[in-house]
């Protein structure tokens, strides 16, 4: 109940902002920190939640984002082609799943296979016909709200703000609920849950279905606001780096850690941008520092400050396929 | 399709392209293939070496082989104070926090690249560049040859190394067996720096062979880093030959496979390759089931 009351309040609060301010500028900052706080709450699912490192979720990303402008490009509503990007992001994510879980990758062995994954549909995505190749797809502009296009950010970050409190709730649901705590025993230990009666195929499974299509609601986002997709957009490894480092520095497995997370970046990142914007590079020096310092001095997440350290999280040792 | 005259020296060509990724996979057997760190950092880390060659060069007149001495040092020293002085005190051990510490690492040195060089793409001119090798009917640039002489031979002193001396006893035992190492006396972070900065020296001498008949520009890395660890999982965690088998493999595919289905397919052949092998052996090819 604390959780849905909190994520009622941070909806609501959020909601509000074009309310109170016109500003495109912080309505834009506050959209696209909604929009990579959803692509660290798909991550944390699987991540966070079950313990396995995908280092290609920009798989899901891509997948949602290219069924979201073909779609629309074959004359569909994109508010129909949305849960069709989801479904698609689910599906792709359970053959991963399946081929990965069923002959047992785990910790780097995953992520390197989640990686290459992601590469070989980037390739793929470069070669055949109907994503355009490397020029990308651009979706056809009707500004309406009908059609999913907004004229104000304002339109933009209620939907992006909706879809991150399905994240959350999906979050909050797995804190709670008996699959979660099935997925969270088969993180801190698979024998042990196994030997209780959890399968952990069908976990993990369920679990990358869910993180892909929330994932998958990320691509179809971007496709919405930016209405242009390419490989290297949808593939490339920038968006599966930016959504497992939120994740991992705002709190693994917690409910508001990737909200943290994606903020705290967000806040980062837009402060050396505007502070050393004029020498290209710098800025992300200084954002490749800061993050070894938080890793180094905030070792388990914002979210984690203060937190009780019976609370702590078993620390998973790497067992690739033993 | 099976013409000789196409195919040989499609095949050469794979294999010498296949000795330069088998450099840069070799340091990486160690940083990862033994002691499972994940170094994202390991294509940026090329790429500094790159510059550093390109310096030399172009700053003092130094020949790229000439460079070696300098360049091998240089790198081991670089990887063993960021082992020792970064990754391992930032990480906690932690599987997870290494990554995003290599991964903060390598965007750090990449940007830094980018602000000191630009985003262009360097290349250096020496007298043997453009110097070719005919064999049978194919002709191989000099430099790729040298290089594939220069993989094995790197491969080689690897070998030895592991096999003959304290350290590679050493780096073997923390492999196996953390905590025992520690309570016969091995000092555990000596050894994971020492091995780090070995991995890095082996980045320098493949910068050293590589930069002859290649380019350097600050994303030049990211195009290795996976196939480096592709490298390493298909020649088996650890197997230096292994390495040097799976680097040539991997050449060879993609040569052949850019041959027979177009130049951007043929990397998917690759990629194809690693994931067939981590699914269904993923203790490499020439590695024995642990």
């Amino acid at each position: 109940m604390r959780d849905l009351a909190a994520i009622a309040l941070f909806v609501a609060l959020v909601a509000c902002a074009p309310l109170v301010t016109q500003s495109g500028v912080v309505l834009n900052f506050i959209m696209m920190a909604l929009y990579a706080c959803l692509l660290a709450q798909a991550w944390n699912i699987l991540g966070g939640f079950g313990g396995q490192f995908s280092f290609g979720h920009a798989l899901f990303f891509g997948t949602g984002a290219y069924v979201q402008a073909i779609a629309q490009q074959l004359g569909m509503n994109p508010w129909a082609a949305l849960p069709l990007a989801l479904l698609a992001s689910a599906a792709v994510g359970a053959v991963v799943g399946a081929l990965s879980f069923r002959y047992g990758l785990k910790g780097s062995y995953f992520a390197l296979v989640t990686l290459a994954f992601a590469e070989v549909f980037r390739v793929l995505a470069l070669s055949v016909p109907f994503t355009g190749g490397g020029v990308g797809l651009m979706v056809p502009l009707r500004e309406s709200a009908a059609n999913m296009q907004f004229a104000t950010r304002a339109g933009y970050l209620w939907l992006v703000l909706s879809l991150v409190a399905v994240a959350l709730l999906v979050s909050a649901w797995l804190r709670h609920s008996r699959f979660g705590a099935y997925l969270q025993a088969v993180r801190d230990n698979e024998d042990a849950a196994r030997a209780v009666g959890v399968d952990p195929f069908r976990v993990k499974l369920a679990a990358i279905g869910l993180s892909g299509a929330l994932m998958g609601a990320g691509g179809a986002f971007y496709v919405q606001v930016f209405q242009y997709i390419d490989p290297g957009i949808a593939f490339g490894p920038g968006t599966s780096v930016e959504a497992l480092v939120a994740a991992i520095v705002g709190g693994m497995g917690t409910l508001w850690g990737p909200v943290l997370g994606a903020l705290a970046l967000h806040v980062l990142a837009d402060f050396t941008r505007n502070l050393f914007g004029q020498l290209p590079g710098i800025n992300m020096v200084i954002y490749g520092v800061v993050l070894v310092l938080i890793v180094m001095f905030v070792p388990r997440g914002i979210a984690g400050i203060g937190v009780p350290v019976r609370w702590r999280r078993a620390r998973s040792k790497e067992s690739p396929r033993e | 399709m099976l013409d000789f005259g196409i195919l040989f020296p499609a095949l050469l060509n794979g294999l010498t392209t296949g000795a330069v990724y088998a450099l840069v996979a070799l340091g990486l057997t160690l940083i990862y293939g033994v002691l499972h760190i994940i170094n994202f950092a390991h294509g940026a880390s090329l790429m500094l070496a790159l510059y550093a060659v390109y310096l030399l060069k172009e700053k003092l007149g130094i020949d790229p082989y000439l460079a070696l001495v300098a360049v091998v040092p240089g790198m081991f020293a670089l990887g063993y104070l960021l082992q020792r002085v970064v990754i391992n005190r930032a990480s906690h051990g932690k599987d997870e926090n290494i990554l995003l510490v290599t991964l903060g690492l390598a965007i750090v040195m990449e940007n830094l690249a980018l602000l000191a060089f630009k985003s262009d793409t360097r290349t250096i001119e020496t007298a043997y560049t453009l110097s070719t090798v005919a064999i049978g009917p194919a002709t191989i640039a000099l430099p790729k040859l040298i290089s594939f002489a220069g993989a094995l031979v790197v491969s080689a002193l690897l070998m030895l190394l592991m096999a003959r001396t304290d350290l590679g006893r050493a780096i073997r035992a923390v492999a196996r067996e953390k905590q025992g190492a520690r309570l016969m006396g091995i000092d555990v972070d000596h050894v994971y720096a020492m091995s780090f900065g070995i991995g890095l020296a082996c980045l320098g001498a493949a910068a050293c062979f590589l930069l002859p008949a290649y380019y350097v520009n600050p994303q030049v890395g990211s195009g290795f880093v996976l196939v480096a660890f592709t490298i390493v999982v298909l020649g088996g965690m650890g197997s230096f030959a292994g390495a040097l088998v799976g680097g040539l493999l991997v050449g060879v595919v993609e040569s052949l496979g850019g041959l027979y289905f177009g130049e951007s397919l043929g990397q998917i052949g690759i990629f194809a390759l690693f994931i067939a092998v981590l699914l269904f052996r993923p203790q490499g090819l020439f590695g024995a089931r642990a």
